[in-house]
């Protein structure tokens, strides 16, 4: 593996490697809470922040704990289980000590648990071996990227509202329909750098 | 819930109620492998048999379960038997193994799994939920592979890596990149939608 600067990591997991356009990662909440740009915001911004903190304790965890006892099989119970914990801890601090954030991101916390991406970042960054900077960068870009694409969907989907589509493909249809062409535009940003 | 029999519970799953149309679960990783049809079919395999398996596991303990840890325990069940088909591909498949990569970790995440412990094998007995699994865990599979096929076909001219279309065909690039997987899946809904709606439609002109 050739050693990649984190920041380049960092711009290729926002856009060229973008979790939803090109990995497909948390499509099932993708899909069901892009109705909104606000909630969309919302999700995004704990998705981020879960992604960031998970991304350092299962690094630290697969590295100092699972490899030193040849446990690596054991790496898919570890990371869900570290994930539901993190997200539970973090529930607990938040309602204390930060009530706003808590009652604006609250409802969120408890769907991100099975988001797919959330595990997705783990497990691409053990596949790629990257270094601790690569992964958290790599975890921070994703999200970023994750809730751009949120965000851009809700805004495109506010304004679907509005338009007459073909019956069978009103809802999920014409949602995956937008995103093919979000995607399709992500295409673009292909040129500027390019991880595996 | 009122007893189902096997038929009933196979229509459901493959068709009726479908988990990829239907209910829009699952399609992280529906989407992600369909370039190739070799891919698609060991994902259905692999995923039709966590979901049938840990449905069984899971009912069979549903009256041993407390309530508020069911969650904790059913995400470790569904982890323990993704676990086997990992270190059964790694052993036997090395290579498949290698090209399906973070996507067969990412099976315990699909909520098509969890879904159907919270909704079926969380009230059945272990029997239907076995099957239970198995039906959705095949309609997934007939989705995928049916997006796998246009994809592989348009996009390199083959099916299962036999050349079928000769060199006159241009493959389409487009057709193994991600936008397309979106579009297929959109075309796959509307015309499952349009049907579906056919028939809602005729059953009630007949009554």
């Amino acid at each position: 593996m050739i050693e990649l600067n984190p920041m380049v990591i960092f711009i290729a997991a926002i856009f060229t490697n973008n979790m939803i356009l090109s990995n497909f990662l948390g499509m099932c909440s993708f899909v069901a809470v892009s109705k909104e740009i606000n909630t969309s915001l919302g999700l995004g911004q704990a998705v981020t922040f879960v992604l960031a903190g998970t991304s350092i304790i299962n690094y630290l965890v697969y590295h100092y704990i699972l490899v030193p006892f040849n446990l690596e099989f054991l790496r898919f119970i570890i990371f869900i289980i570290s994930i539901a914990a993190f997200v539970q801890l973090i529930e607990m601090i938040m309602e204390k000590y930060i009530p706003n954030l808590y009652y604006a991101l609250g409802i969120f916390l408890p769907l991100i648990t099975v988001n797919c991406a959330i595990l997705g970042v783990s497990l691409f960054m053990i596949i790629r071996e990257y270094s601790f900077l690569q992964s958290f960068a790599f975890a921070v870009g994703s999200g970023i990227g994750w809730t751009m694409a949120i965000v851009a969907l809700a805004g495109i989907r506010q304004r679907l509202k509005r338009a007459t589509v073909p019956k069978g493909l009103e809802g999920p249809g014409i949602t995956l329909i937008v995103t093919g062409l979000m995607a399709m535009a992500f295409i673009g940003f292909s040129g500027i750098v390019q991880i595996q | 819930m009122a007893k189902q029999s096997s038929k009933e519970i196979f229509s459901l799953g493959v068709w009726s109620d479908n988990p990829v149309f239907r209910q829009l679960i699952g399609i992280c990783s529906a989407l992600a492998v369909t370039n190739s049809l070799t891919n698609s079919l060991i994902m259905g395999l692999g995923l039709t048999f966590v979901t049938a398996l840990s449905s069984f596991t899971i009912s069979a303990i549903r009256q041993f379960t407390p309530k508020h840890i069911r969650m904790m325990v059913q995400v470790l069940i569904i982890a323990a038997y993704v676990i086997i088909v990992d270190i059964f591909l790694k052993a036997y498949y090395p290579e498949f193994s290698k090209t399906l990569g973070a996507y067969v970790g990412l099976i315990i995440t699909n909520c098509i799994i969890m879904g159907r412990a919270e909704a079926f094998a969380q009230k059945n007995k272990p029997w239907p939920s076995f099957l239970d699994g198995i039906a959705n865990g095949i309609g997934y599979s007939a989705v995928l592979l049916f997006i796998a096929f246009f994809r592989e076909l348009m996009g390199f001219g083959t099916l299962f890596g036999f050349q079928i279309l000769g060199d006159w065909w241009t493959s389409w690039t487009i057709m193994i990149m991600p936008p397309s997987a979106f579009f297929l899946l959109a075309i796959v809904i509307w015309i499952t939608h349009n049907i579906q709606h056919r028939n809602e439609k005729s059953e009630v002109a007949k009554s």
